[in-house]
């Protein structure tokens, strides 16, 4: 975030310095785009909110804890795969379910869904690459996400 | 019109969680504590990526990014990809419009989605984040493993997408 904003904020010095109307003509474009999802984006960011709500962390050990075998697995990915969730609210949670007992394979599956699967997030995606690929590429990366959890159990 | 329409959604969640405040409903309280939590993030990072996205759209030449990470790139041109994704942060739906950029410019199908798959999973200050919580023999495990499955996705989805006049959009 603050290496973006760094980097962001130099471009923009050097752009400035180089041609003020090619600029703004970058920061109109850049700012029309962010307009146009941002009704979108806070949509979806309202239903996160809800399901995180309705699912409590407690809930999350109780189904993915010690001896949860496939059921385990399958909460992980079930859940992960909802919502695109930012690492910061990703990791802390992990890490306390982590110490609450759950398998590093499973954390795994819930993280890698967690960061690259999200079904909610899917009118969004869709905009940029259609329905048929958006649901694609979240469908094969259910599927990775469970193999990279399988192939993480051999070593943790 | 038709733009209000679009916020009606937003707005209605906003009124209701306005009320909850107002009636100390704790529920909705919670819900738009999570949800100001979500928000302060999204507004405060994509400005910044949308500014970056459009100054890289008027200054970048799209020959450069067509010979680098292009349909003949190889090896290179994917380690490229990798490399630009990993220095990025944020959730990935804000990759996606650097996704449309890099697509407009000339970027393969195939580094795309192997750029998508790199911003997921191996950004570095997020990495620096899983390691803090999760420890790095966890963190260098995963990013090892995860590597190559999301390369041969671009791959897959390559040769999926080979014939169907596929193209990422501008919403």
């Amino acid at each position: 975030m603050k290496l973006l904003s760094v980097i962001t904020a130099l471009f923009l010095f050097f752009s400035l310095m180089a041609d003020r109307r090619k600029t703004w003509n970058g920061i109109v474009k850049g700012m029309t785009m962010f307009l146009k999802l941002l009704p979108m984006l806070m949509l979806m960011l309202a239903l996160v909110s809800i399901v995180l709500f309705l699912i409590p962390n407690e809930t999350l050990v109780n189904y993915m804890g010690k001896g949860s075998g496939v059921k385990g697995w399958f909460t992980a990915a079930a859940l992960g795969s909802i919502a695109l969730i930012p690492g910061f609210i990703a990791y802390p949670l992990c890490g306390i379910l982590i110490k609450s007992g759950v398998a590093y394979s499973i954390i795994v599956v819930f993280i890698t869904t967690l960061m690259m699967t999200g079904f909610l997030t899917l009118p969004v995606e869709a905009k940029f690459f259609g329905w048929k690929v958006s649901l694609i590429r979240n469908l094969i990366s259910l599927a990775a996400a469970l193999f990279i959890g399988f192939i993480m159990g051999f070593f943790l | 019109m038709k733009k209000l329409k679009k916020y009606f959604a937003p707005i209605v969640f906003l009124i209701l969680i306005g009320l909850s405040y107002l009636f100390d409903f704790a529920a909705g309280e919670k819900i738009g504590l999570n949800f100001w939590m979500f928000f302060k993030e999204m507004i405060l990072f994509l400005p910044v990526m949308f500014i970056l996205i459009g100054l890289f759209d008027v200054w970048v030449p799209r020959e450069r990014i067509e010979k680098h990470i292009g349909k003949d790139s190889g090896w290179k041109g994917t380690g490229l990809v990798i490399l630009l994704a990993t220095l990025q942060a944020g959730p990935l739906y804000g990759a996606f419009p650097f996704a449309y950029i890099l697509w407009k410019k000339g970027c393969s199908i195939r580094n795309v989605f192997i750029y998508l798959g790199a911003f997921a999973t191996i950004k570095i200050p997020m990495i620096t984040f899983e390691i803090g919580f999760l420890g790095l023999k966890f963190s260098l495990l995963r990013t090892l493993i995860t590597l190559p499955v999301f390369i041969l996705i671009g791959y897959f989805m390559e040769w999926y997408l080979k014939d169907k006049d596929f193209e990422v959009k501008q919403p």
